[in-house]
């Protein structure tokens, strides 16, 4: 049985797998550990719907090995159908949760499809553009990608839940790679820049700044181009001070004050350690109180306390920080850079476009979480609730991952097998 | 190229920011570790209970009595029936709402005391009820209670400590007690032990949830010792029954140990006055007081000119210089001419002859100026000489300087020496008859209460005393016994002729009223000139009535000084008052009832007025 899948599955990455899941549990039992637990086995406390939803992700991802790869190609848009189908059912059978309509309760049990629907999503991203026809260098290919992603997007933002909504970034990493233009990731990152210069300063300010860089940009260009026109400059110009200022517009008059304040705590315009910044704030003394070592397992004042908001989802990362230290810390983002780029090298040796942009997705996909979520909890990028894979407390998002690995293990396996 | 390395680049850009960004929040930064620890953490001191004082027979003088603090924690304050609960703590409802608001703006998380040193009388109808009030909590406290309501001059008191204190000394912070003069100052770190630390941790609703890391850092407490005073608590009581509605003080002293017997200083207050909530009012009314002065501890801060019980000190250096012999005899006629045209008066018949034994018992001023200035003029080369061998001598009775008992205030008194009359007189413009005065205990000496107590137990004691105290044990056993012998420079058979000139006082002199039968006391009466400035004139009021004694003669058991201000002339108060305290403390109760009725309900509030009647008005009447 030398063909047997056991030899060609890539163990390292099973074994970060493990590795995370068990970092995952340790530290949802810390969070959530109070003096009455009995065991964690108790399915009523979270621990034990956690280890359940663990064994049940184990479960799946070892069928899932079994399953022939074909099956994935078609069973894609079907999957990505399902998600949408219960995107939409939420607004009928949905349970509200602190003002957002995402899950269906199962008595006892409580399911987010927009977690599986990252998973629809990846599914039907890597089918479409796994299509002989498909070039993300088309406007044609590029619009009913841009349809797909927007769905889901939608449907997620209507609920409201726009920290999930904005996951679906994670698309651009495998379509880039893809080939999609160099012109929107310069985009990206002049919008991106604009807008940062746009909160930072007044209106009139901006004008200036922006004026200025364009007149750098203006002469350096010249130097090596000698017949620049100076029209496209001016034009692109007013059009960054038509950004700007819908930007500041947008920001004073769409967004509600808690997502205003939790910008500003984030570009340092506002210190608020009581109201918004609380848990910014609670979760980097959680942290940083942690020093080295850390205070040990289920030491942490600032987690049995119960400081950090949310500390069991979304600030995991504070319980790690708190009660493993800067080692344990280190060894969770090292796990996660090594995993995000172990799928990579991996999908860039698959010669089937289809498994290559999956795997890609669900790297884009981890990684995005990874970023936002620990950036968070370290109080450099803006509050967005959403869960750290593995990690965060949450059947829904343990599940969903542990699957996309899986399959990602499956193809990766399989990468030979062509056909 | 670029697409592929894209996404692996950023991620290890982003591992190496977060790492970066860990760096500093968990190993550069040291200040959120302070703040995790002021967020969970809560350090919560155990105090031990203050130590009890007891009297030399193990009566209890001082205990602690429990009161209760109501707490509140304005954030975990749910809304409530204000009414309800300003009827139950006893205060109006605009009180408690501005008590409320006081509290929020110290500190939303802190606890603030709303109502301070509720009694347990009341506590028992709050904590009753108190559970309906959530964020209000009843916190005990402990607070000194008298027993007896006597002794508040060596006891002292304990009160809050304020900035000063706590700058002084970093072990107290705000809110806790420390003592205040006396006792409760001077063994204040017996009494008070060394409070212990707890930590606990709390939750962000400041519950506490359990002790911190298993209590590994807790401190326990020390505990508080119990004392036991030399004072005898019915002595004591004693002297300040008879001292009612007089001024003055009275020292008694055990020759043979140096311990305090009494200090009772009149007029005095009832130390219950300054526990509890009253304290802050009653003190102000106490230390207001500029005329009757009942902070001041008149038995060891008055400084009077001694009298003439100064004279058997003066008796005792002649002697040693060999000026005199007990033999010397000098005629007495109604007094002497001194110097030219200056006369002495004594009330010593015309023609009197007085020897050592007789110039005592007779108290005559003839007598000792004669001898005074013998010693001045003879006892050294040059008067300047004379006079600090003089002092020398009296410096070894503990004169002149602090004695160094254990309370913390004193007087050094004061003993002039040549130097003082070179800078008053030019150096070689006075003369023996310029001081003649300190031959009878006027002129310029002052001494305090305790310091004549002191000299009269070193007479009793023929020639040493022992520092005088007022501990006499500690609870854990640990106090070194003072038996020091500071032995004067008087040779000790000098003493036996001016003891037995003491003793004719009282068999036949000055201090017939001291007499008891039975017991053999020795004193020395004293009639004190003393005066006042009033509106700026030195006015002369009347005498300080003043008594010196020990008894038994042999192996003396008591020594003490009496001071009664403008009571007259020694034996009119000072003496008898004595001699009740010796009889009830050798013989445990007083037979001599009209002589006790006399002086129990005897009164100078009269006397004491005189000079602010603003009227003119006798003295010595």
């Amino acid at each position: 049985m030398s063909n047997s899948i056991i030899y060609r599955l890539d163990w390292s990455l099973i074994l970060i797998y493990l590795l995370l899941v068990t970092v995952g549990i340790v530290n949802v039992y810390s969070a959530t550990y109070n003096e009455s637990f009995n065991s964690i086995f108790d399915f009523s406390e979270l621990i034990g719907k956690q280890l359940l939803f663990l064994i049940i992700s184990i479960f799946f991802g070892v069928i899932i090995l079994g399953i022939n790869i074909k099956f994935f190609e078609h069973f894609a848009p079907i999957s990505y159908i399902i998600s949408i189908v219960l995107l939409v059912g939420l607004f009928v059978f949905g349970k509200t949760v602190s003002g957002a309509t995402s899950w269906y309760d199962l008595g006892g049990i409580s399911l987010q499809p927009a977690e599986f629907s990252k998973l629809g999503t990846a599914m039907m991203i890597a089918w479409y553009m796994g299509k002989f026809q498909s070039d993300i260098k088309t406007p044609r290919t590029l619009l009913k990608t841009t349809v797909y992603l927007l769905m889901p997007f939608i449907l997620i933002m209507l609920q409201p839940d726009p920290g999930s909504a904005l996951v679906y970034s994670a698309f651009f990493f495998p379509l880039f790679r893809e080939g999609l233009s160099f012109t929107f990731l310069l985009i990206f990152f002049c919008l991106l820049t604009l807008f940062v210069i746009s909160l930072s300063f007044e209106f009139i300010e901006t004008i200036g700044i922006i004026g200025i860089l364009f007149l750098i940009i203006y002469f350096i260009l010249k130097r090596f181009i000698s017949k620049i026109k100076i029209w496209p400059f001016i034009i692109t110009f007013l059009i960054s001070i038509g950004f700007s200022f819908s930007t500041d517009y947008i920001f004073n008059n769409f967004l509600e004050q808690r997502h205003r304040d939790r910008i500003n705590i984030v570009m340092g315009k506002k210190v608020d350690i009581r109201g918004v910044g609380y848990n910014i704030n609670q979760s980097k003394i959680a942290i940083g109180s942690g020093g080295l070592k850390g205070k040990g397992f289920l030491k942490g004042t600032q987690t049995k306390g119960d400081f950090v908001p949310e500390q069991q989802t979304d600030y995991i990362f504070s319980t790690v920080g708190e009660e493993w230290g800067f080692l344990g810390s280190i060894a969770v983002i090292m796990m996660f850079g090594f995993l995000i780029i172990r799928i990579l090298r991996r999908a860039e040796k698959q010669n089937n476009k289809f498994r290559r942009v999956f795997s890609y997705g669900v790297a884009g996909l981890i990684f995005i979480h990874f970023f936002v979520n620990i950036g968070m909890s370290l109080g450099i990028v803006p509050t967005i609730g959403i869960p750290l894979p593995f990690i965060s407390y949450g059947g829904s998002s343990l599940l969903a991952f542990s699957i996309m690995i899986f399959i990602h293990l499956n193809f990766d396996a399989n990468r030979l097998n062509e056909w | 190229m670029i697409r592929k390395l894209f996404l692996p680049v950023l991620t290890l850009l982003t591992a190496l920011i977060f790492i970066f960004r860990l760096l500093s929040l968990q190993l550069l930064n040291s200040s959120y570790k302070s703040l995790s620890d002021n967020n969970a953490v809560i350090e919560s001191e155990i105090f031990p209970e203050r130590g009890y004082i007891y009297d030399r027979n193990n009566k209890l003088l001082v205990s602690n009595q429990p009161v209760y603090d109501l707490m509140a924690i304005p954030e975990n304050i749910s809304q409530f029936d204000t009414l309800q609960l300003a009827k139950i703590i006893n205060i109006s409802k605009s009180d408690l709402k501005n008590k409320l608001s006081s509290a929020k703006q110290f500190s939303m998380k802190l606890p603030y005391v709303i109502v301070n040193q509720i009694s347990k009388e009341e506590n028992a109808i709050i904590q009753e009820k108190i559970w309906k009030f959530r964020g209000f909590y009843l916190q005990k406290k402990s607070l000194r209670e008298y027993p007896n309501t006597i002794g508040s001059n060596i006891l002292g008191y304990v009160s809050e400590v304020n900035s000063y204190d706590m700058r002084k000394d970093d072990y107290y912070s705000l809110g806790e007690l420390t003592g205040r003069q006396g006792i409760e100052r001077y063994y204040e770190e017996l009494l008070r032990g060394v409070k212990g630390k707890k930590y606990l941790q709390k939750d962000r609703f400041n519950r506490i949830i359990g002790s911190y890391e298993g209590g590994i850092y807790d401190v326990p407490s020390k505990g508080a010792l119990n004392l036991t005073l030399t004072i005898d608590l019915k002595l004591q009581q004693y002297g300040e029954k008879l001292l009612k509605n007089k001024r003055g003080g009275i020292v008694a002293i055990e020759p043979e140990t140096g311990e305090v017997l009494s200090l009772v200083s009149a007029p005095s207050y009832d130390p219950n006055l300054l526990v509890g909530r009253m304290r802050s009012k009653n003190y102000r009314i106490l230390a207001s007081d500029s005329i009757s002065k009942p902070l001041f501890d008149r038995g060891l801060q008055a400084q009077y000119a001694p009298g003439s019980p100064f004279k058997t000190l003066n008796a005792l250096i002649a002697l040693q210089e060999g000026v005199i012999n007990s033999n010397t005899t000098y005629r007495c006629n109604n007094g002497h001419f001194y110097a030219k045209g200056k006369f002495m008066e004594c009330h010593c018949k015309s023609g009197t002859n007085n020897n050592l034994f007789s110039g005592i018992f007779r108290s005559c001023n003839t007598y000792f100026a004669n001898i005074y200035r013998k010693i001045i003029d003879e006892s050294g080369n040059g008067v300047a000489e004379g006079i600090n061998i003089w002092r020398k001598h009296l410096l070894s009775f503990g004169l002149g300087n602090y004695l160094g008992y254990d309370l913390a205030v004193g007087k050094k008194g004061f003993i002039p020496d040549a130097s003082y009359y070179d800078y008053w007189y030019k150096e070689g413009g006075w003369k023996s008859a310029t001081i003649i005065s300190n031959a009878i205990g006027q002129g310029e000496i002052l001494t305090t209460p305790i310091q004549m107590a002191n000299f009269t137990a070193t007479i009793a004691n023929r020639g040493f005393y022992i520092k005088p105290h007022f501990l006499k044990s500690v609870s854990n056993g640990d106090f070194k016994k003072i038996n020091e012998k500071k032995i004067t420079s008087i040779d000790s058979i000098h003493f036996e002729t001016v003891i037995d000139g003491m003793h004719e006082v009282v068999e036949s002199g000055t201090a017939r009223v001291a007499r008891i039968p039975g017991i053999k006391v020795c004193g020395k009466t004293g009639t004190v000139e003393n005066f006042m400035k009033i509106d700026g004139v030195k006015t002369q009021l009347t005498d300080h009535s003043m008594f010196i004694a020990f008894a038994p003669k042999d192996n003396p058991k008591i020594a003490l000084a009496v001071f009664i201000e403008n009571g007259y002339w020694g034996a009119r108060w000072a003496a008898p008052i004595a001699s009740l305290l010796i009889e009830k403390y050798l013989n445990g109760e007083v037979k001599r009832k009209s002589l006790e009725k006399q002086m129990l309900n005897g009164t100078l509030l009269a006397e004491y007025e005189k000079p602010y009647s603003g009227k003119p008005f006798l003295i010595n009447e």
